[in-house]
């Protein structure tokens, strides 16, 4: 592998890690606040599960000779991070642990849209030409298979409700539609990605996606909104929200950097 | 000691490592056992030991690598011990035992079973069929919640996984 190869393969694997990371850490401000009991466990297990599959890219970073895993997760700023705009987005207004405001119209389009993406993405690393990436999306693949049947269900059943959820699910979609458009973008290393063969063209995931997504919206009568690009989070240009989410994060591991756990 | 004795009782001391939540059943039971390379080393043997992960953020994983480490160091012949966690060949729920399917039971936990693409559940406390889902997500990552409508009985099952998903 040359340097350049190295480097590109490095952005994909920060992309794929910070993504799940992100995804897994507003999954888990739900905690406790989620619309019932059983949906809590299930909401709160499926950001378990994700933040798993970040340690997994993390612990691929640290093979490459990145740095340790947790250091990856924990002591990268914001400018440094590779993740789609969608996944730092906060989850509404206020602090889970004050007054919170959350959406969960947005958290279910946010997490149906983002779990489709990733099973797109996940069925084309199983081809990828870096091996050790083929494996770990494999073994992603069968717990994912979980979260999009979860998110699918609620998707659907939420827009075939009454007509206010109707219409807050309408916004939701605008709102995440208009974050959506660097989620299958590999940034500037995107040309070396993909002559590698680490993972196939954005253009054609990007293609797969609405083709998957098409059905269900036929389905449901909804047209989709217009995708947009608020800003490139795969060449590190995020929102405030990252700042806030990173400084929760990291709040325990950044107390005392060489403390074992 | 031959080598094939040493192997045995690897096997076994690998045998008392049970599952943190779950102690009926140990990891072989569970299928996380792959593989073990010997090697031998000045007056003794090296060993790794590979282990497969049931799903990736289980946090039992560290607790049962730490409790193979300590029931491998009670074998003196062995100098060296390493214990990884790998991913290829992925876990899948077809590599539970038999002993580890009873085991499940025992605890009250029906095991996955899959027929002809299907997931079939019956209650571990009575057999039943006659059951519901109430949650595909369950207290731990790899269970979900059922209840059995012919004995009344709350019960976890474990979730398939396969490559076929």
């Amino acid at each position: 592998m040359t340097e350049q190869e190295r480097t590109a393969l490095a952005a994909l694997l920060y992309q794929l890690a910070d993504d799940d990371f992100l995804y897994a850490f507003r999954g888990s401000e739900w905690l406790g606040l989620a619309p019932h009991i059983e949906e809590d466990v299930a909401s709160s297990s499926i950001a378990q599960d994700s933040m798993g599959h970040a340690a997994m890219y993390y612990q691929l970073l640290e093979e490459l000779g990145e740095g340790k895993a947790d250091a990856l997760a924990h002591v990268r700023l914001a400018h440094e991070r590779k993740n789609s705009i969608l996944v730092e987005r906060v989850n509404g207004p206020g602090y889970y642990m004050e007054t919170p405001e959350y959406d969960w119209a947005y958290a279910v389009v946010r997490n149906y849209c983002y779990t489709l993406a990733k099973k797109i993405r996940i069925d084309a690393l199983k081809n990828s030409s870096y091996a050790p990436l083929a494996v770990a999306a494999v073994k992603i693949n069968m717990e994912l298979y979980y979260h999009l049947l979860h998110w699918q269900t609620w998707f659907t059943q939420l827009y075939q409700a009454t007509p206010t959820a109707r219409q807050k699910m309408d916004a939701a979609l605008e709102q995440v539609l208009a974050d959506f458009g660097d989620m299958f973008d590999y940034g500037e290393h995107g040309d070396v990605i993909e002559e590698m063969r680490l993972i196939e063209g954005q253009g054609i995931l990007l293609d797969r996606w609405y083709q998957t997504l098409t059905p269900t919206l036929v389905e449901l009568d909804v047209t989709l909104p217009e995708m947009r690009m608020s800003s490139n989070g795969r060449n590190g240009e995020h929102s405030a929200d990252l700042n806030d989410a990173l400084s929760t994060l990291g709040e325990v591991y950044l107390i005392d950097q060489s403390a074992v756990w | 000691m031959t080598t094939l004795a040493l192997q045995q009782e690897i096997q076994a001391a690998l045998d008392t490592v049970k599952d943190p939540e779950i102690d009926a059943v140990s990891i072989l039971d569970l299928g996380m056992f792959d593989t073990m390379e010997l090697t031998e080393s000045a007056g003794g043997y090296a060993l790794r030991v590979t282990l497969l992960p049931t799903f990736l953020g289980c946090p039992a994983l560290d607790i049962i690598k730490k409790n193979t480490i300590a029931a491998l160091e009670q074998i003196t012949a062995l100098q060296t011990i390493d214990v990884v966690f790998i991913f290829d060949p992925p876990w899948t729920s077809d590599r539970i035992t038999e002993r580890g399917i009873e085991g499940l039971k025992s605890f009250g936990i029906a095991p996955p079973r899959v027929v002809d693409g299907s997931w079939e559940i019956d209650c571990p406390y009575c057999g039943s069929t006659f059951v519901s889902i109430e949650n595909l997500f369950g207290p731990t990552a790899c269970r979900s919640i059922l209840y059995c409508k012919t004995c009344k009985n709350p019960f976890e099952a474990m979730k398939p996984v396969s490559t076929l998903m």
